[in-house]
């Protein structure tokens, strides 16, 4: 048994690591910073992978740290103005919500750990184990932080209102 | 139009998910920098692409030293693919740049233009006397054919006929390197990897050009 070719890689996990990227970092440029290091990190050791992998959890692992070398990039810009907007409007404004925008902004204003543990728990299907792993945590800590995300998230109280097209394209 | 209150788990996490989907464009656009980057950066050890041609698409797989794999369709490109990651690399990449040359010469040669394919090859599929064998089959000018006997003769061990034969059929860059103009001494045309009817389109091709 051998890896299947990197483009099967980028096919069947390029949309669930753009996800995380962009629930962990809020700001859409500097998630495709850290979906574009993720896979050119991943390439570069992927020979070395074995075969029986985990392969989601291992590209998880090197978004986490991806996307915390954009956190700490964005702490070290030289001026505040130029930061990109906590949540950038998104280009596509015809397929763009209201309900979108709050669910991100009620994301970014969790704690970080909360954060961090709601999308891997729930955007990329990780374990607790290999969460806490990820987070320098117990599993037991894990859990907790991604269900305290998930109630803060359902406090909101939030309507959803969508074509069906768009929840089959999402689900 | 669904209005649904989001109350439950499974409705958040659905909202949540679709919240943060890029649209289609964005991630296309994504995929083809990430593959221009890693091409850059010398990252990608089989580059391929599918060619249409008048005996179906086509796979090309190029690796750093030159073209690698022609297969065709029956093969199952995916099958092929996921060989070759275990024959030579795994990072292997969907990336017309490295394999524009030879998706042009093909072109050429099914619109009767080219008569050579003038490409780096890289056999190392191939070893011992079936490469001997597929290094000497561009000797077949264009147009002609040869028998198996005649090639035998041409690598050197007249009498290996079946070995012929059997390196034609694992030609691992078949139309570019021609194992389609090896037919049987009785003038019948012999087995082809890509079907009976390619190889006699190919050499229809060729005799009408």
């Amino acid at each position: 048994m051998s890896l299947p070719p990197f483009e099967a890689v980028v096919d069947e996990y390029g949309t669930m690591v753009m996800r995380v990227c962009r629930a962990v970092l809020g700001a859409d440029a500097a998630a495709e910073d850290a979906w574009s290091e993720t896979f050119i990190s991943a390439l570069r050791a992927y020979p070395d992978l074995r075969p029986d992998s985990n392969v989601r959890a291992w590209l998880v692992t090197i978004a986490h740290r991806r996307a915390i070398d954009q956190i700490r990039a964005r702490n070290r810009a030289p001026l505040p103005t130029e930061h990109p907007p906590e949540h950038a409007a998104s280009d596509h404004a015809g397929d763009h919500l209201a309900v979108d925008d709050d669910l991100r902004s009620a994301l970014n204003a969790l704690p970080m750990k909360q954060r961090h543990a709601v999308a891997y728990r729930y955007l990329a299907d990780l374990s607790y184990a290999d969460i806490g792993l990820l987070l320098d945590c117990s599993e037991a800590a894990a859990r907790r932080s991604a269900a305290d995300g998930i109630a803060a998230l359902r406090s909101l109280d939030l309507y959803e209102t969508r074509s069906n097209s768009r929840r089959d394209s999402a689900s | 139009m669904n209005t649904e209150f989001i109350n439950t788990e499974r409705t958040l996490v659905t909202a949540l998910t679709a919240s943060l989907d890029t649209d289609a464009a964005a991630i296309v656009a994504l995929r083809s920098r990430l593959t221009e980057r890693a091409e850059r950066e010398d990252l990608v050890d089989v580059a391929y692409r599918v060619v249409d041609s008048p005996i179906g698409p086509l796979l090309v797989a190029a690796s750093s030293t030159g073209l690698v794999r022609v297969a065709f369709e029956s093969e199952g490109h995916d099958a092929v693919l996921d060989r070759l990651a275990g024959q030579i690399s795994p990072r292997i990449m969907r990336m017309p740049a490295r394999t524009d040359d030879v998706a042009r010469q093909l072109d050429e040669y099914f619109a009767g233009r080219r008569h050579e394919f003038d490409l780096p090859l890289d056999l190392q599929l191939v070893s011992g006397f079936r490469r001997t064998v597929i290094s000497h089959l561009p000797d077949i000018a264009y147009g002609s054919t040869a028998s198996y006997k005649t090639v035998a003769a041409m690598a050197g061990n007249p009498t290996a006929v079946r070995a012929v034969g059997s390196a034609c059929s694992h030609n691992p860059v078949p139309v570019v390197v021609p194992c389609h103009r090896v037919v049987r001494s009785d003038g019948s045309i012999g087995n082809y990897l890509g079907g009976v009817d390619a190889k006699a389109a190919l050499i229809a091709l060729e005799s009408a050009a």
